[in-house]
This record gives structure tokens, sequence and C-alpha cells, in this order.
């Protein structure tokens, strides 16, 4: 028995150490007072990842002033969605989890931290879409419009690793399908990815917001991103321009009440309020598609003709296996021969 | 000071918890999977040319900072200039600055868009530079105490008895400061090959090619790889300790002979 526990606790210092030496860094925040001002009675554990920490400082206090949320209080942490997720399965406490794909629910499913249910709803667990979009310079210099022109000769690419960063499997999805939707068979868009990947993407950096840095550094001449990133950017008042192909991929991001938690009913209720009209339209504002479409109407985001989703390809499940399992999947060996192939 | 048994047994348990039972878990979860899954973890190409990378790029910075780390220490020592306090005090602020900080600094310096000409970003030496910046005070820290000490009467001997400085400096200094040389190199060594936070930025993380087995390993854990991440860090850590070991044996070599 003994030498089961220390082998628990080996485990866990794994986890932890594994945890702590990627370098996930988390910002944690304590909004342990209503909006009015009184005493909270219960105290709920939100873990998001990064992009959306703006959208829920405007949402909470809404959620604090309706019926439900009265005597909520809140812990905020925010980090990279792979990072919170494992952060979340090691156990760290968690009330609500916001992720950027669902691959990083369905781990927290597998270890019966989230109800097998939590896609059965109206959005089917969505909370914000978005859809992929190619950053360019102010006035778009190099006349980049759609997939293609990214692999013109002499254009540079900024994209993520896909292995580092979660979300740019959306990137590399939205580019493959979008290469089917014209009509290619699956092995010529698996050669168009093999040709971006190494030979047009001279950084590949660890997430999404390291390579909108590198490109607002100078480098390259397209970021393949999001939308809701480049709405941002202009907020921000970056001086890049965004393109959003006729074929691309919808972007969708999940949240997720835990099953486990000590206050499993104000978690749902919160889940819930994310839906509301209210919720979705400070999403919109931050860049996001509203999943509510009477919500999604009140904006204008245009509508690429040739949009797909991911279940079109096959699902998540079945994409982290073919396409980036470390080992045999088609991208990881596409990455395997990136610095052979390329040479600047 | 506490009575020796007792030192002993809290500096045992000290190490037990801060060192030894992270870094056993680790070759722990490396063999989880057996010996073949650690095997062919280790020996794909992306992984060995990461190790490979990342080993040479800490032997050049460790070079590089038993040269200009003992330069240094020499100037903040031996000359006397305006500011020097200041720049004493400044030798240990890459320790304090974040390394992601650190990595976003040396992108915007560096980078494309260079204000002072030098672009080296998303190339090897860019992996080289942000191991330099982050590994600056360990030469300078162990050989500036053991110059303050150094006896100047020996210099002035070999001076006097017609030695030229070169002659002094190489015959009598060196092999003074040697140890305190190897030993800064090697916290430098052991310090460059874990470094992450400013590489991330700034190699380009192109695998084969730009990427650190540090940003290697990130990756593996990105995919949930964990016991492929443990076995490139196991291997990591015992290259590290064979180098560790090395440098400490050249300069017991050099002080007994």
């Amino acid at each position: 028995m003994g030498i089961r526990v220390f082998a628990s606790a080996l485990v866990a210092v794994a986890a932890a150490t594994a945890i702590a030496a990627c370098g996930g860094s988390s910002d944690t925040s304590d909004n342990s007072t209503a909006a009015s001002g009184a005493p909270t009675t219960t105290k709920l554990a939100l873990v998001a990842y990064s992009t959306p920490q703006d959208a829920y400082g405007a949402i909470i206090p809404a959620f604090q002033k309706s019926a439900a949320g009265k005597g909520v209080g809140f812990t905020q942490s925010y980090g990279p969605s792979g990072d919170q997720s494992r952060a979340v399965d090691a156990g760290q406490p968690a009330d609500v989890v916001a992720f950027s794909l669902a691959p990083d629910i369905t781990r927290l499913v597998d270890d019966k931290l989230v109800s097998p249910a939590w896609a059965n709803g109206r959005y089917k667990g969505m909370v914000t879409d978005s859809v992929a979009a190619i950053v360019v310079r102010k006035g778009n210099p190099k006349h980049i419009k759609t997939w293609d022109d990214l692999i013109k000769p002499g254009i540079q690419v900024l994209t993520p690793n896909p292995f580092t960063s979660g979300g740019a499997r959306w990137n590399i999805m939205a580019a493959y399908g979008a290469q089917l939707k014209q009509g290619k068979t699956p092995a010529q868009a698996l050669a168009y990815l093999k040709t971006l990947l190494t030979k047009h993407v001279p950084v590949q950096d660890s997430s999404a917001r390291n390579a909108l840095n590198t490109f607002l550094a100078g480098k390259g001449d397209a970021l393949i991103s999001y939308e809701n990133e480049a709405i941002e950017a202009q907020q921000k008042g970056k001086d890049v321009d965004y393109v959003i192909p006729d074929d691309t991929i919808l972007i969708e991001n999940p949240v997720a009440a835990i099953s486990t938690g000590k206050h499993v009913k104000q978690a749902q209720a919160f889940v819930d309020f994310l839906t509301t009209p209210t919720a979705q339209k400070a999403f919109a504002a931050k860049g996001y598609r509203p999943v509510v479409p009477a919500v999604l109407k009140q904006f204008h985001f245009p509508k690429p003709s040739g949009l797909f989703t991911i279940a079109s390809l096959g699902g998540w499940p079945k994409i982290m296996d073919t396409f980036f399992d470390p080992d045999h999947g088609s991208v990881a060996k596409i990455e395997q021969s990136a610095g052979v192939s390329t040479d600047k | 000071m506490p009575e020796g048994s007792l030192a002993l047994g809290v500096s045992t348990l000290w190490l037990s918890v801060i060192v030894l039972i992270p870094l056993s878990a680790v070759v722990a979860q490396a063999f989880g999977g057996g010996w073949a899954e650690f095997w062919d973890a280790v020996t794909a190409p992306a992984a060995i040319a990461a190790l490979v990378l990342t080993l040479i790029a800490a032997l050049v910075v460790s070079a590089i900072n038993a040269v200009m780390g003992t330069l240094v220490a020499w100037v903040l020592v031996r000359d006397d200039f305006p500011g020097k306090r200041v720049v004493n005090a400044m030798i240990d602020l890459p320790f304090a600055l974040p390394t992601i900080v650190a990595g976003i600094v040396l992108l915007s310096l560096y980078g494309p868009n260079s204000p002072v000409g030098i672009s080296v970003t998303f190339t090897r030496a860019a992996i080289v530079l942000a191991m330099a910046f982050v590994t600056l005070p360990f030469v300078v820290r162990s050989v500036q105490p053991v110059l303050i000490e150094l006896d100047r009467e020996m210099e002035e001997a070999a001076a006097s008895l017609g030695a030229s400085p070169g002659v002094t400096f190489r015959r009598i200094v060196a092999p003074n400061l040697l140890p305190a040389i190897l030993s800064g190199a090697a916290l430098s060594f052991a310090r460059a090959v874990g470094e992450f936070g400013s590489i991330v930025l700034i190699s380009g993380n192109i695998p084969l090619k730009t990427q650190v087995s540090s940003v290697y390993v990130f990756g593996l854990i990105q995919s949930d790889a964990n016991t492929n991440a443990a076995a490139v860090a196991t291997v990591m850590l015992a290259i590290s300790l064979v180098i560790l070991f090395g440098i400490r044996l050249v300069g017991r070599l050099q002080h007994g002979r």
C-alpha cells in the first residue's frame, strides 16, 4: 500500500512538473464580492483560455445582476487552452471551463469531470463561433485573398506550430478543408499543406498570440489566425487588415460545467447565461460570432460562401488521430520533414 | 549551526522534496511505457535534431560566457570607471527578468524591424543570443570573488622577474581563476539546456532546424504525449549530468596538477 501511495504521489508530482515545465502561465484573479457589493455565498472557479478574458470581464457582472447569479462570486484563471484543460484534469479546482476547441473538454469527459451530455444542448455546448482568417499587412500589399495566394512564390506565412498550439489546428484544418471544397482530393489537400508548411512558413510560434507578436514585429506577409483575434488586434489599434477566404472553417469554442464541483447548479446557471442575448452581445463586442442566430443577425459578420465545419471533415476525435497524432499523424509527418526541405 | 546529523537530515529531506523526487518522477514517467517506447520517443528525427541543436548551442554559450564573463569580471574588479557600481548591479538583472519578456525585447531589438540594424531572430544564432542573455551572470559572479581575493603580490613578483602581462595572466592569473570559470560555465550550460521562455519567441521553432529540446518537449505535452516528453527530458538530464561531471573533472585535474 505504501508503494502505491508513493507511486501516486510521484505521478502527481510528474503532472505538476510537466505543467510547470512547459511554461504554461496563467493569470488568476479573484472577484469575491458580487456587483452589488453584498457578500457572496458561493464562489465559482472559471478556468478559461486567454482570448475571451475581456468578454468575461463584462459578462460576469451582468450574470451577478441576474436572478440566477445573485450572491455568486468568481475566481478566474486564464491561460493557453490545452494547459488549462490539463491543469483541471490534474486537479485544479474548477466549476466552469471554457476552451478554444472541443478536444480540451473531451479530455475532462474521459476523466468523468464533465458529463458526456455536455454537448447535447441547443448550441451543442458551444458559446462562441469564429472563422479562420488571413491577417495581412495594412492595405494588403501582396494582394492575398485566397488560400492559394499563400503558396505563391516568395510569400511568407506565419501560423503557430499545431503541436504546441491546440488552436493552430483550426488553421491547418481550414487550409486542408478549403482544398477539398475546391474539389481537390485528400492527397492533393495534404500536398498543399506540405507545400505551405515546409516552403512558406519560416516561423512556427508556440501560440496564436506569439504568432501575432512575430507578425507585428515585421516577419511574414500573412498570418493565419481567427477572425476574432484579427478584430481584437484592430480594436487595439494594430496596423493590420484581414481577409476571410470564401472557403474557410467555422471555429467553435465550447464551454462546460464541471460535474464534480460543489456548486454544480450555479455553474450550470452560468453556462446557460452565456447563451443569453446579454452575454452573446458581450462576446460579439470582442469580435466573436454569437451562436444564437437572433443575436448573430444584429451584427454584420460576413458569411463566407464556402463555410464548412469540423464535423464535415470527420469531427475532432478522428482528426486528432489521423492528422495530429505525434507519431503517425499526417501533419506530424509533414512537420518531421519541415526542416530538411526549407532553407531561407 | 545545527548539529551535524540534524543538518544532514534536514538537507537530505530538503533536497529530496525539491530535486530528487521530482526528477525521479520524470524518469519514472519516461519509462512508463517500457523501454521500446522510450527508445522510439528519443530517437524520433525531430527529437534527435532538437537535442543536438540544444547541446551544441549550450556548449557554444558556455564557451562564450567563459571568455566574456571572465573579461567582465576582470573589468569590474581591476578597473575603475564612472558608473561601475551601476554596471555591477545590472549584471544580475537577466535573472530577474521573466524570460518571456527577454524574448519579446530581443524580438523587437534584433527582429525584422530592428532599430539597430541587426536581424538574427528565427535563426540558430538567435538561440545562442537568448541563451547568452539568460546565462550572463553565472561566470561573472563566480569569477568576481576569486579575483577580488587573488593575491596581487604573485602578479607583482612575476612582473618584477620579467614576465610580460600576457605571460603573467596565462601562468599566474588564469590557473587561479580556472575552477571558478569552469563552475560558472557549467552553471551556464545547465541553465541554457533548459531555457524555454525566451527561445520559444525568437528561434522560429521549425522542427529539425531551429527547434530546441525544451520547445519540442512542450509540443509533446501539448499533444498529450507526456511519456514521450518525459523520455526526451530524461535524455536531456542524462547528457547534462555527464557534461557537468566532465567539467568538474577537468577542473579537478587542472587543480591537482
